[in-house]
């Protein structure tokens, strides 16, 4: 065992680094629960008291219910177009030898990296272009085109892994296309589909800045955030809808990292090769 | 006399059914197509609008569609414009290097130190990542508000008289922001890079006498530089373009480019001036998607 040890041997420093990284990369965010129950307007030490009064005035708020019905509103159907696209594109891609698939690929993956704010003013353009109003289905759209990279990229994987053979098998047995796909693929890659539908929500219910360009009167929710921080007074009622959006992209993504993890840890288990 | 066809068994396919049933391609594309249409409609076609509008000149509240180069005249000769284009690669670059050299020792250690429950390490850190970036950049503003967590925090201990007033709204305020909302962007590719490396390799330097910092400079850093050069053009190229951290961080010294292009389509009301600064901003990222393909090719050659 002499070989693996110098590379096994703890290292302090490093260790104390890497909770330093994970404490300073979680705690701005925590300040936002933290000074959402606080008893003052203004955001400082020490804090005044706690408070739930926030949080009340939240509830009480037709505009924000408004937004958050909005929100969830564009976030499913978004969500339901993306990741219906993005298996069609996922299966064609893994079953198919398409010629210029990498170029498609790199096309389908380009807003991961090209800043949004370039893809939101060139919907503008081609929406003011076209003479079609603003409103919650060119957020909509905006978003198709954020969410849709992010779809694929979750379920390319899982099609990968996608035995060709079974497909085969269950066409030889009779079965046509639908059934097949119904019957075999989906059951396979049916954590991925799942994983793919709660990160694109997720991701939906988040976007700023191609609802910030495309929106009409109807908001979103982050838009009513931002729309709210020119106010010093309502700072503290920011803080709480914040809070509570921050706990339920937690919980969407852990729960949706979660299922992700499960399919593939399942499919060892049937298959310990 | 009769002629046979020569036809197969089964049902005669002709024409288009019989090219389709065969032809591979086809059959993908028509799966793919309606992804494709979307793409198009999102993608392709905004963009060639957008770089027409970049040829237009604004005439009063209409557009004067004569194409010109009076918009990039401009952009290479007002100062305003050359500022905040110098002053968005400044301050991301300066964002992404800063990034790049505080992952780097974390995607070290879960690569090489971290043996049991890797992946919920991996999600602890990429975990942030996934909520709204709007507020996380807003959970900064909390944090280093003129009278925020730092400046009342050290207001109270009595370590400063007055606020700090170059905590907000400054370039500063800007890349500590953008540093911890792209972390994740240099983890990954740090993290799969490091993984990669062969670990035979360190024990044969040890054996051949190299101590650990010899051994971390020749062997564990030049083979995780495609991850650093990954990392770099992640987070460099989305940042330049950053519009939400600026806008709420930065301050009149503090905007960037994503700001200005805002601008022309808000309150200044110029369209074909904000399409050629996104055209100019897409140009300048297409180059560096360039020099990027370039230095992997580069890096996969002297590798193999």
């Amino acid at each position: 065992m002499k070989s693996g040890t110098y590379i096994k041997r703890p290292n302090r420093a490093l260790q104390i680094y890497a909770c330093v990284f994970l404490f300073v990369l979680y705690l701005p965010v925590l300040f936002i629960p933290l000074f959402s129950f606080n008893d003052s307007i203004y955001v400082r030490f020490p804090m005044q008291g706690l408070t739930t009064r926030w949080y009340v005035d939240l509830w009480s708020r037709d505009t924000v219910w408004a937004a958050l019905g909005n929100s969830v509103t564009v976030g499913i159907w978004v969500s339901v177009i993306s990741t219906g696209l993005g298996v069609v594109a996922a299966r064609a891609i893994t079953r198919y030898r398409i010629p210029g698939q990498s170029a498609i690929l790199t096309f389908a993956l380009l807003p991961l990296i090209v800043p949004g704010i370039i893809f939101g003013v060139a919907l503008l353009v081609l929406l003011s272009r076209l003479g079609i109003p603003l409103s919650l289905y060119t957020v909509g759209l905006g978003h198709l085109i954020i969410c849709l990279p992010f779809a694929i990229a979750t379920l390319l994987p899982r099609f990968e892994g996608f035995e060709r053979s079974l497909d085969e098998a269950s066409a030889d047995l009779g079965e046509n296309g639908w059934w097949t796909f119904w019957r075999v693929t989906f059951p396979m890659v049916a954590p991925g589909i799942l994983a793919s539908l709660l990160l694109t929500f997720t991701i939906s219910f988040d976007e700023f800045i191609m609802t910030f360009f495309l929106s009409g009167t109807d908001t979103t929710l982050p838009i009513y955030i931002w729309s709210q921080l020119r106010f010093p007074q309502q700072f503290p009622v920011v803080l709480a809808m914040s809070s509570v959006i921050l706990a339920l992209s937690f919980v969407m993504v852990f729960v949706a990292l979660w299922i992700g993890r499960m399919g593939v840890a399942r499919e060892y288990a049937d298959d310990p090769q | 006399m009769v002629t046979v066809p020569d036809v197969p068994l089964g049902r005669p396919r002709k024409g288009f059914a019989a090219w389709f049933r065969r032809s591979e391609a086809a059959q993908g594309l028509a799966l793919m197509s309606p992804t494709l249409l979307v793409l198009l409609i999102g993608i392709a076609v905004p963009l060639v609008i957008l770089i027409t509008m970049g040829f237009w000149t604004r005439e009063g509240f209409g557009f004067d569609t004569t194409p010109t180069l009076d918009n990039y005249a401009r952009i290479g000769a007002e100062p305003i414009f050359v500022t905040f284009l110098a002053r968005s690669f400044m301050v991301s670059g300066i964002a992404t290097l800063v990034t790049i050299l505080l992952c780097y020792p974390m995607a070290y250690y879960v690569a090489f130190h971290v043996h049991r429950n890797k992946m919920l390490w991996i999600v602890l850190m990429t975990l942030p990542f996934w909520t709204s970036y709007l507020l996380r950049v807003f959970a900064w503003r909390v944090v280093l508000g003129y009278e925020g967590v730092v400046n009342s925090a050290f207001l109270s201990l009595g370590w400063i008289e007055a606020p700090l007033e170059f905590l907000l709204y400054s370039q500063t305020a800007v890349i500590i922001t953008l540093t911890h909302a792209w972390a994740a962007f240099a983890i990954l590719p740090l993290y799969v890079s490091l993984e990669k490396i062969d670990k035979s390799l360190l024990e044969a330097a040890t054996d051949l006498g190299d101590g650990p910092v010899r051994r971390f400079l020749r062997i564990t850093l030049p083979l995780s530089m495609p991850g650093v050069v990954a990392a770099f053009f992640l987070i460099f190229i989305p940042t330049t373009g950053d519009f939400i951290t600026p806008a709420l961080l930065g301050g009149p010294d503090g905007m960037m480019i994503g700001n200005l292009i805002q601008l022309q389509f808000g309150p200044v009301n110029n369209w074909p001036m904000g399409a050629a600064l996104s055209i100019v901003l897409m140009l300048w990222i297409g180059a560096l998607g360039l020099v990027f393909l370039f230095l992997t090719r580069l890096a996969k050659r002297r590798l193999a």
